[in-house]
């Protein structure tokens, strides 16, 4: 009995070779992408107050960035007034100083934030991941991989990553353009160097993508480790 | 012949929970052939071990003794892969809380599985249409499960769980959250639908509305089987069944 029974789970395991190609289970990506935008959207709300915590951070960092800018745009000009003008609207200038970096304080001050704001994104997902295991569970008995999972997470995590820290880092730059130009009146649009405000822009949207990307690995790391039979469970 | 094929074997199966510093015996030692294209209810009280071997059966978990086969296949020596390509190709789902994925539209939860299996977009779009059709839910397709009753979310689940034509389709509770009549409704459709496609059906229940349109009855007790009984024998214990009430 025992023989023929071997027998006969070897002849599905040579078929099973063989077939080995057909048997894959596959999501395409456009249509994982598909899947995010749309969880996205029914979410709106929701993911809305998720980002916002990124916007604010990057806004933050932005706004710091391109004060600065600001600022060495001046010293660049080497005209005496607008440095004078920078030491008495409080920046700390020695007379050899030929442009502003941030003070120790400032970057304690923006990475303490980026972190909060991660910790925050941690959260937010791990929230969500809670709320949708039946929703997981269910895609996982419909035959999803745990990779299908992960990469529906992280796509949704930089989709909104994208645009929060997008929106996030140019509100932060006109604002700071805003600011300034209540310092100093309208010299600051004059002397502004654009490509260095474009650069702050960028490199504040892509640190706030990577923040949200690092939010949501341990959350979507749950959830892809999810066991099916979770979405068999009753109570809610 | 092909009737008599067993498409479920279960064999000597055991399961043990660790319950804090407590452990529960589950499972203590099942045996059971499920015959392909049969209507199968699983009976018995909560707690009698009926989920789990549900779960065993639809391979969503593990044994801690004995063997499952599908198909001839032993569900423990698959890999990751292999079971998600079970999950999706060879058994369908139904469950108590309907579980239709709230984001997507009636047809985007039919045509997910045949997604998942490879098929084009359009064929899934056109046999998920023909399957809300077959389930009566045709002119629905581009509604949202908020927009769906209970008993019509169940028809949504039983298309989608027979998009990728299943050789079985497991029901937990189908009809559970469900009131008497659209409970009825639904017990009809999966009847018929195992006859006309020879889907094997096999569903846990405590309802007993089923036993009426089961081939074969499960009771399990106490994580054994207790007795088996065929539709033949089945007249007469339904009648006791009412008598008591």
């Amino acid at each position: 009995m025992s023989a023929a029974v071997n027998g006969k789970t070897n002849i599905s395991k040579e078929l099973k070779k063989a077939e080995g190609i057909n048997r894959l289970v596959v999501l395409p990506f456009k249509k994982s992408v598909e899947i995010a935008y749309k969880s996205i959207k029914v979410r709106f709300f929701r993911s809305l107050i998720t980002t916002m915590s990124l916007v604010l951070a990057v806004s933050f960092l932005s706004f710091v960035s391109v004060t600065n800018d600001v600022a060495n745009g001046f010293l660049a000009t080497q005209n005496p007034d607008l440095r004078q003008a920078l030491v008495r609207s409080g920046y700390d200038i020695a007379p050899e100083d030929t442009s502003v970096g941030s003070s120790p304080k400032q970057k304690w001050i923006i990475v303490l934030s980026l972190l909060v704001c991660v910790v925050g994104i941690v959260n937010a997902q791990l929230m969500a991941v809670t709320e949708r295991f039946r929703e997981i569970g269910t895609m996982k008995c419909l035959g999803a991989l745990d990779r299908f999972v992960l990469r529906l997470f992280l796509l949704e995590a930089s989709m909104q990553g994208l645009v929060g820290s997008v929106v996030g880092a140019v509100a932060g730059a006109i604002f700071a353009i805003i600011n300034n130009f209540i310092r100093f009146g309208t010299v600051v649009f004059v002397e502004l160097a654009l490509l260095d405000v474009l650069f702050s822009i960028l490199l504040a949207s892509l640190i706030g993508c990577f923040l949200s990307l690092v939010g949501v690995f341990y959350p979507a790391l749950v959830a892809a480790r999810m066991q099916p039979v979770e979405a068999m469970r009753v109570e809610q | 012949m092909s009737a008599k094929r067993n498409i479920v074997r279960v064999s000597k199966v055991t399961k043990a929970f660790q319950l804090g510093k407590l452990d529960v015996q589950a499972l203590k030692g099942i045996d059971l052939e499920i015959a392909a294209g049969d209507y199968i209810s699983i009976m018995g009280p909560s707690g009698s071990g009926k989920s789990t071997l549900f779960n065993m059966i639809g391979g969503l978990d593990k044994p801690t003794s004995g063997k499952v086969f599908i198909d001839e296949v032993d569900v423990a020596q698959l890999d990751a892969y292999e079971l998600a390509w079970l999950r999706c190709r060879k058994i369908g789902y139904i469950f108590q809380t309907f579980n239709i994925i709230q984001v997507m539209t009636a047809l985007e939860n039919v045509t997910l599985p045949m997604v998942f299996g490879g098929m084009g977009n359009d064929a899934a779009v056109e046999k998920g249409i023909e399957l809300l059709e077959l389930v009566g839910l045709g002119d629905r397709f581009q509604h949202k499960p908020f927009e769906l009753s209970g008993g019509q979310q169940q028809r949504v689940a039983i298309a989608r769980a027979l998009a990728n034509d299943p050789s079985i389709i497991l029901a937990d509770e189908p009809t559970g959250n469900l009131d008497l009549k659209t409970g009825e409704e639904i017990i009809t459709l999966l009847k018929q639908l195992s006859q006309e496609r020879g889907v094997t059906v096999i569903s846990a229940t405590h309802d007993i509305k089923m036993l009426n349109v089961s081939d074969q009855v499960v009771w399990i007790r106490d994580g054994r089987v207790d007795k088996i009984e065929d539709r033949s024998e089945l007249s007469i214990s339904v009648g006791q069944v009412d008598i008591r009430e």
